[in-house]
């Protein structure tokens, strides 16, 4: 979703038209000799250029390139994926049953919440250690205002997500503009918020909170989308399809209006052809145990938000721009300090919404909230699902991915009846596979010269 | 030919800058007419670098005039300079390797279609505008990362030119640059000027200068050392200019070459 680079790229090797990514023959500019400005244009053609044939066999050279190129995107995710799958599978014949399957979707949203700001600030090429923490404080303080001190869940909720946010640029403020690092900030966030959290809870240790009303019961196990109505997920999955399939042919025509390269018409069905069947399947699985929990929709609209947010607006191109060149960002006139500290902000902000979710599940603020591997869940979230830790490339669908597979492997080893330490080696070891591949294929694409 | 108009589009008068200790530029006087290219020249640190910062907005100067268009200014921040139409390109390019091209030049000024950025016009108009200025580069969606040298450099001078400013400053543009993207850029000034744009072109190379440039302004020690037409200026008397007129480097190795010859 995130590959806004495109795919022409030099090969010695090589000789042909060119053309750009998204599959049309870009015709070249005609310029005339430098040496007799009278002369006839002629059409250069870099003949060091790679074409992409036409067709099925185009598309399957391209992506032999691309992967060479260290382009990897989003394979590494669904291979692991799709292994996962398998070997859980062949271990306990329930793990793909609809019911597991609804399972993960509903436990993976609120480590994602977390994974959505943590992306965020990878963009920056920094890291928030204190995500854990944050959301944990924010469940507690939920809990303290909403069943101690009698005041409306709602304003509850919002006064935690607002001190998320504050708390988040606070930290910001810390590494943008006294230049303590981002990741000795968080560290001590990491710790001191906990400590806040822990205070709060005093000898109590636990605060139940009712899940009969209000964004508890929202976010809890047994809250379903239009309340289990078969058709609310399908609704779901023709609504992502349609969107898809307007801005696809929105886009076309406007990029044909203005003459410059479009999609072809036939990859645009391709692509919105594999996107409806994954929906569709998801939709009728989900339907098969119980519907789509409110939770999973509430992430999945996130998403959709916040990736329109990064890549459409003005506000996410600063942000990938100072990911990419802090120095390039500060002479364009962005102002660099401002894009550091509302990233940080936003990232509180999530955290402190996923420490609504984590209070739905449980129905309660406890000591342990965010606590243990919380946060290295949430980081392995977003660099498994593609975000590089080096700043300036990612997508917010990396957290989506991202916990699929952290998820998966979370249910499939409960499921087999692991222990915990069998689960911390294996999400480690997960982990450290991600960030390898990530930095094998930043090495590559420095090969290839796209890095 | 250059066909100079009456009032210059930028004038500095009489303009000095001290950096503590360090009297970078005194009294320093600069005109440069639409369509005119200027070669800015002198040693290392003569003050050039200082004096195109200036007029960018990057320092302040201490004392003096600059006159934009003939109408007194005060220039104290890159967004003054920007707001008069002054667009520099200084040497340590700064692009963002990981955006494409287009996102490169439209960066800090992107259009917005309905709040939305106008990724279908930018591209147009970058398009265009790499065309006009007969920019070869294999997309304009491809990452900067994968562009050589002498196309980044390109790049910058073209984002430079999505603001339609009407003074160009070019700081040292082809010192790090082969043979081939070294005339691709001299080209580009060419084609500034033939835009009707005023260029200040900053270089150590007088090939370069005596290639492109309407006029040659030498600073010597963050004084003026004199003005001369390119035309009819020969290279020696550049260099000397440069380098003190009397006494240095080259003309005592002319002398001693005639004594040699005497001998
Ligand atoms: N920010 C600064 N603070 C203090 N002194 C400075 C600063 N910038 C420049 N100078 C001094 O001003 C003088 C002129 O420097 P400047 O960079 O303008 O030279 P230059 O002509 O561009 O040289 P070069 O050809 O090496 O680029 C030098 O003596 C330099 O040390
Ligand atoms: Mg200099």
């Amino acid at each position: 979703m995130s590959d806004t680079s495109k795919t022409v790229k030099s090969d010695p090797a090589t000789t042909g038209k060119v053309t750009d990514g998204e599959g049309v023959v870009e015709e070249q500019d005609t310029v005339a000799p430098a040496d007799d400005p009278t002369a006839a244009p002629v059409t250069v053609v870099d003949p060091r250029l790679l074409v992409r044939e036409e067709g099925l066999k185009g598309y399957v050279t391209e992506f032999k390139r691309k992967v060479k190129g260290g382009e990897l995107g989003s394979l590494p995710v669904v291979i692991g994926l799709i292994v996962i799958w398998t070997i859980f599978q062949f271990q306990n014949d329930r793990f793909l049953s609809a019911d597991n399957l609804s399972q993960i979707s509903y436990f993976l949203s609120a480590t994602g919440m977390l994974a959505i700001g943590l992306v965020f600030v990878l963009l920056l090429g920094e890291i928030d250690l204190s995500v854990g923490s944050v959301s944990g404080l924010a469940s507690t303080l939920f809990a303290v205002l909403a069943v101690n001190q009698g005041v409306s869940a709602w304003l509850a909720l919002a006064l935690a997500v607002l001190t998320g946010i504050a708390i988040g640029a606070l930290h910001g403020w810390f590494f943008a503009k006294v230049g303590v690092p981002a990741f000795v900030v968080t560290l001590a966030g990491f710790l001191g918020w906990n400590g806040v959290m822990l205070w709060l809870l005093g000898d109590s240790g636990t605060i139940n909170i009712p899940s009969d009303e209000g964004p508890v019961r929202l976010l809890g196990q047994s809250s379903f989308f239009m309340d289990q109505a078969i058709i609310g997920a399908y609704i779901l999955a023709g609504l992502a399809v349609t969107l898809s399939l307007v801005g696809n042919f929105g886009e076309q025509r406007r990029r044909r209006a203005a003459g410059v390269p479009f999609r072809p018409t036939s990859e645009i069905l391709l692509r919105v052809g594999a996107l409806a069947l994954a929906s569709f399947a998801a939709a009728a699985v989900l339907n098969n145990a119980s519907g789509v929990s409110n939770a999973l929709v509430i992430f999945l609209a996130a998403l959709v938000i916040v990736d329109f947010v990064l890549r459409r607006t003005t506000y996410g191109r600063q942000v990938f721009a100072v990911g990419g060149g802090i120095e390039a960002a500060r002479r364009a006139g962005i102002n660099v300090p401002m894009v550091r500290i509302t990233v940080f902000a936003i990232s509180g902000g999530f955290a402190a919404v996923g420490g609504m979710f984590f209070a739905g599940q449980t129905a309660s603020a406890t000591l342990s909230a965010g606590g243990g591997n919380t946060l290295m869940l949430a980081i392995a979230a977003a660099v498994i699902g593609g975000t590089s830790l080096f700043g300036g490339r990612g997508s917010v669908w990396s957290a989506l991915l991202g916990m699929l597979v952290i998820q998966s492997i979370q249910t499939g080893l409960n499921l087999l009846n692991m222990n915990t330490s069998i689960q911390y080696m294996i999400t480690g070891a997960v982990l450290l596979g991600a960030v390898v591949i990530d930095s094998v294929s930043r090495k590559s694409q420095k090969a290839a010269g796209r890095a | 030919m250059v066909h100079v108009s009456a009032t210059p589009v930028l004038a500095l008068r009489g303009v000095s800058k001290r950096f503590g200790a360090v009297q970078a530029l005194t009294d320093v006087d600069l005109e440069v007419h639409a369509g005119e290219v200027v070669a800015l020249v002198g040693d290392n640190g003569a003050g050039k670098s200082t004096l195109v910062k200036t007029i960018a907005g990057v320092h302040p100067i201490d004392d003096g005039v600059i006159e934009w268009q003939g109408n007194p200014v005060k220039i104290n921040k890159p967004h003054d300079a920007q707001g008069l139409g002054v667009a520099t390109v200084y040497q340590d390019l700064a692009l963002c390797d990981n955006l494409d091209v287009v996102g490169n030049l439209y960066l800090g000024r992107e259009l917005l279609h309905r709040g939305v950025i106008d990724e279908v016009t930018m591209e147009k108009n970058s398009r265009e505008l790499l065309s006009t200025l007969s920019i070869r580069i294999p997309s304009v969606r491809i990452p900067i990362a994968s562009l050589s040298g002498g196309q980044r450099q390109v790049v910058a001078i073209a984002r430079a030119l999505i603001g339609d400013p009407k003074l160009v400053i070019l700081d040292e543009p082809t010192a790090a640059l082969g043979v081939e993207q070294t005339a691709q850029v001299l080209d580009l000034v060419e084609r500034l000027r033939e835009r009707d744009l005023a260029v200040i072109l900053i270089s150590h190379n007088m090939a370069d200068v005596k290639a492109v440039a309407d006029t040659v302004a030498v600073l010597r020690l963050g004084k003026n050392n004199g003005s001369f037409p390119v035309k009819d200026t020969s290279h020696e008397e550049i260099i000397a200019a440069i380098t003190g007129a009397t006494d240095n480097a080259v003309t005592r190795r002319a002398e001693r070459r005639t004594t040699e010859a005497a001998k």
